[in-house]
């Protein structure tokens, strides 16, 4: 954790910093409005992305993957923490600052039926940040969309038409024309190909990676298949509950899963040969209310290696190998093992002081 | 319909009345052969040709009489689903998968949608069949939740939200089986319930959809459709909707049921992993036929169709790491306008000299392996061609 808050030095090397990263969604009683508790979507998220590489966030729904996108881009508030983007804290800035930098930094959604609006030509939506941000001079408007589009795969004439003429793979072409238009740094891709069909994904992956190559673009790219994410991605962070539980590099993490979840995870992965028997490790039940957590470790509900510790005390964020993070009390070492135990035995006297009185 | 041919997707204001003029025609006819209620069974009643399948589907057309044309959605359809086996079928969207276990189920959304030619022999287990594309409603209404149930892709919108889950499942039982005590029917609803894996089966008895997870709905619509002890569970991508683990949940979940009552399982999936775990029979389809089957066997190691290569190559594999992944070039055909050659031509990279004829028959290349692709062409037999139906003589 500590080299993850010394920005100076790594400011070049990494594009995006995201530190303790918080968002709550106030649950309100009906009537007088008072905030009787919280969703905690996104508890507590810390990572850094490098200048041309892919995360990728993987999870169940409801792990807060999407709200922690969408907070980065700062589409909402934040509740607590921090979030840089080349060394800029983006919740410092007011709204001209933020203005400026929204270019920088985009988004493709999950549904590109609902994405794009069903009243303007394909060449607006396209243009309209462009316009808007003033990215090229008026007269070099047209040119400027004809080969942004072109990048994409989408010919010229398609300019007039409405999204309502496009098959699924071609409208989420347009979202991420639309995003490459601003030329950004930084893309978030929000699930980008799970309302696709296999063939058509394959189509999508490769524009995406190919546009990387070509821009030096830097992706989050959440998704929940796997799959993808192993092929396109050069980390990939674990999300549970709103907590990150496992970072590392891709090859590292899919070859070595340290923590139970994502070993779970993994396992369930299913494998297109008909001889692959691989051991299942079939979660029970289903994840919990994010508004009402376990204690402790959120896992410890559904974890096969569930131990004493694990119901009291939340596991530290610790370097178990060299680049290969991950929050498990398998993994703690001596310090940590010591503070856990105290955790656990505050926690315990805590209860038992409950029901003397 | 040769102005169809037209390149464009205009249509005249005459073309467009013409077209209304013939569907109308064309689907009033077909619905008034349906609506004989007291039909001769002789017409519906048949013989398998194979007693070991529970259903086996011949040449079925499903045609769609839409305002822009006549749209094939499955166009000469052949496969069989053995007893007690789980038959995968694979395609993009589009493709007709759905559409066919629909006309199995004679689900299909009319007027406009009619099965209008071939057989689907559902076997009864007493040495007769039906053929679903002839029976009546009423003998259908007897079928369908009783010996063929289905399980859909959204289990929140196939559950309805205003009534409890013990109310939705008993409602099955109680319609096929009249004779049961509301307190039987109860017992049998919780036995299922517990059947499915939920654990607090009586808390759930009395809960509404909303109350449960994608997954426990999933599982409430399994148990829906296992409560009559169907011998053919049609799936239609019980997993799409949900997470990986619960997916993994779910699909134990149904290969144990199976094995449990001895029923076979239609899985419709677009995900060739789903598939390989599952099935024991796959049928890979494209643009509303059939473009390869076989054992998941001979489907997995020796893809055979060019389309089904393709599929195999575009899916990322987690261990195999590929620089670039494969796209099929182009896209489906239009269903209005099929072309009169091999559907996939334009988009194959193996096309040879004889791609240019008509379409491909089905060649058999090995026993359990069927392809229709001319590069078969000298090393299997010919078992057969897939048929239109002519729409302009009905």
């Amino acid at each position: 954790m500590q080299e993850m808050n010394n920005p100076t030095a790594l400011r070049d090397e990494y594009l995006l910093e995201v530190n303790n990263l918080v968002k709550w969604f106030p649950i309100k009683s009906s009537f007088f409005k008072r905030t009787i508790g919280n969703v905690k979507a996104v508890d507590g998220v810390s990572f850094k992305i490098r200048r041309g590489e892919t995360m990728g966030l993987v999870g169940e729904s409801g792990c807060g993957k999407s709200t922690c996108g969408r907070t980065i881009l700062r589409l909402q508030e934040k509740t607590s923490g921090e979030v840089r983007l080349d060394g800029q804290d983006i919740f410092a800035l007011n709204k001209d600052q933020l203005r400026k930098l929204r270019p920088r930094m985009q988004i493709v959604f999950q549904d590109p039926y609902s994405s794009l609006s069903p009243r303007l030509p394909i060449g607006e939506i396209v243009g309209e940040a462009v316009r808007e941000h003033d990215i090229v001079p008026p007269n070099e408007f047209d040119d400027y969309i004809t080969r942004v589009m072109d990048v994409c795969g989408l010919p010229p004439y398609y300019k007039d038409r409405y999204p309502h003429e496009f098959s699924g793979g071609q409208r989420q072409r347009i979202c991420i024309a639309r995003a490459l238009a601003l030329s950004p740094d930084f893309i978030v891709c929000d699930e980008p190909v799970s309302a696709l069909d296999v063939s058509i994904q394959a189509q999508i992956i490769n524009l995406l990676k190919r546009l990387q190559a070509d821009f030096g673009l830097t992706y989050l790219f959440i998704s929940h298949d796997l799959s993808v994410v192993e092929h396109i991605s050069d980390t990939v962070g674990v999300m549970y509950l709103g907590n990150m539980v496992e970072y590392a590099a891709t090859e590292k993490i899919f070859a070595n899963p340290l923590n139970p979840y994502t070993q779970a995870l993994f396992s369930a992965i299913p494998i297109p040969d008909p001889d692959a028997h691989i051991h299942r490790i079939i979660l029970e039940g289903s994840i919990p209310s994010p508004a009402n957590p376990p204690s402790g470790c959120k896992f410890h509900t559904r974890c096969s290696h569930c131990t004493e510790v694990c119901k009291y005390a939340p596991p530290e964020w610790l370097e178990v190998e060299e680049g290969h993070w991950c929050a498990c009390h398998l993994y703690d070492d001596a310090d940590a093992k010591a503070r856990a135990d105290e955790a656990v035995r505050k926690a315990r006297s805590g209860e038992a002081a409950g029901k003397a009185v | 319909m040769a102005s169809e041919k037209k390149k464009s997707t205009y249509i005249s204001g005459r073309e467009s009345r013409r077209i209304t003029r013939f569907n109308r025609r064309v689907t009033r006819k077909l619905e008034k052969e349906r609506a004989d209620a007291n039909k001769d069974p002789k017409l519906y009643t048949t013989q398998m040709k194979n007693p070991n399948n529970v259903v086996e589907f011949d040449n079925v057309c499903t045609y769609f009489f839409t305002d822009v044309g006549v749209v094939k959605a499955v166009d000469g359809v052949s496969y069989e689903i053995p007893v007690g086996k789980t038959v995968g079928v694979v395609g993009e969207s589009g493709c007709g998968k759905s559409v066919t276990s629909l006309s199995l189920m004679q689900l299909l959304q009319r007027p406009s949608g009619q099965t209008v030619g071939g057989e689907i022999r559902f076997n009864l287990g007493d040495g007769s069949a039906y053929n679903i594309v002839n029976t009546p409603n009423a003998i259908m209404e007897k079928i369908r939740g009783n010996r063929i149930s289905m399980i859909f892709q959204e289990p929140m919108t196939a559950l309805n939200p205003v009534f409890r889950i013990g109310q939705q499942v008993d409602e099955v039982t109680q319609l096929h089986h009249p004779e049961m005590s509301k307190e039987d029917v109860k017992a049998r609803t919780l036995q299922m319930l517990e059947l499915v894996g939920i654990a607090n089966k009586e808390g759930v008895y009395d809960m509404y959809p909303h109350e449960l997870s994608g997954g426990m709905r999933q599982r409430i619509c399994i148990a829906i459709a296992l409560a009559c002890s169907p011998s053919l569970i049609i799936a239609d991508e019980p997993t799409t909707a949900l997470d990986v683990t619960i997916q993994a949940q779910i699909l134990d979940l149904l290969q144990n049921l199976k094995d449990k009552l001895n029923s076979s399982i239609m899985l419709i999936t677009h995900d060739l992993g789903v598939v390989a775990g599952m099935a024991d029979y796959v049928v890979v389809m494209y643009a509303g036929r059939v473009v390869e089957k076989g054992t998941t066997d001979d489907i997995y190691h020796h893809p055979s169709h060019p389309y089904t290569i393709g599929l195999m190559k575009s899916k990322p594999v987690v261990g195999k790491k590929v620089e670039e992944l494969y796209n099929i070039p182009g896209n489906v055909p239009n269903p209005v306008e099929m072309p009169n050659y091999c559907y996939f031509r334009d988009r194959c990279e193996m096309q040879c000299e004889r791609c240019k004829g008509e379409y491909p028959p089905e060649i058999r290349i090995s026993d359990t392996h069927i392809v229709t692709c001319y590069r078969y062409m000298d090393e299997g037999e010919v078992v057969g061609h897939p048929k239109s139906v002519d729409v302009e003589a009905l």
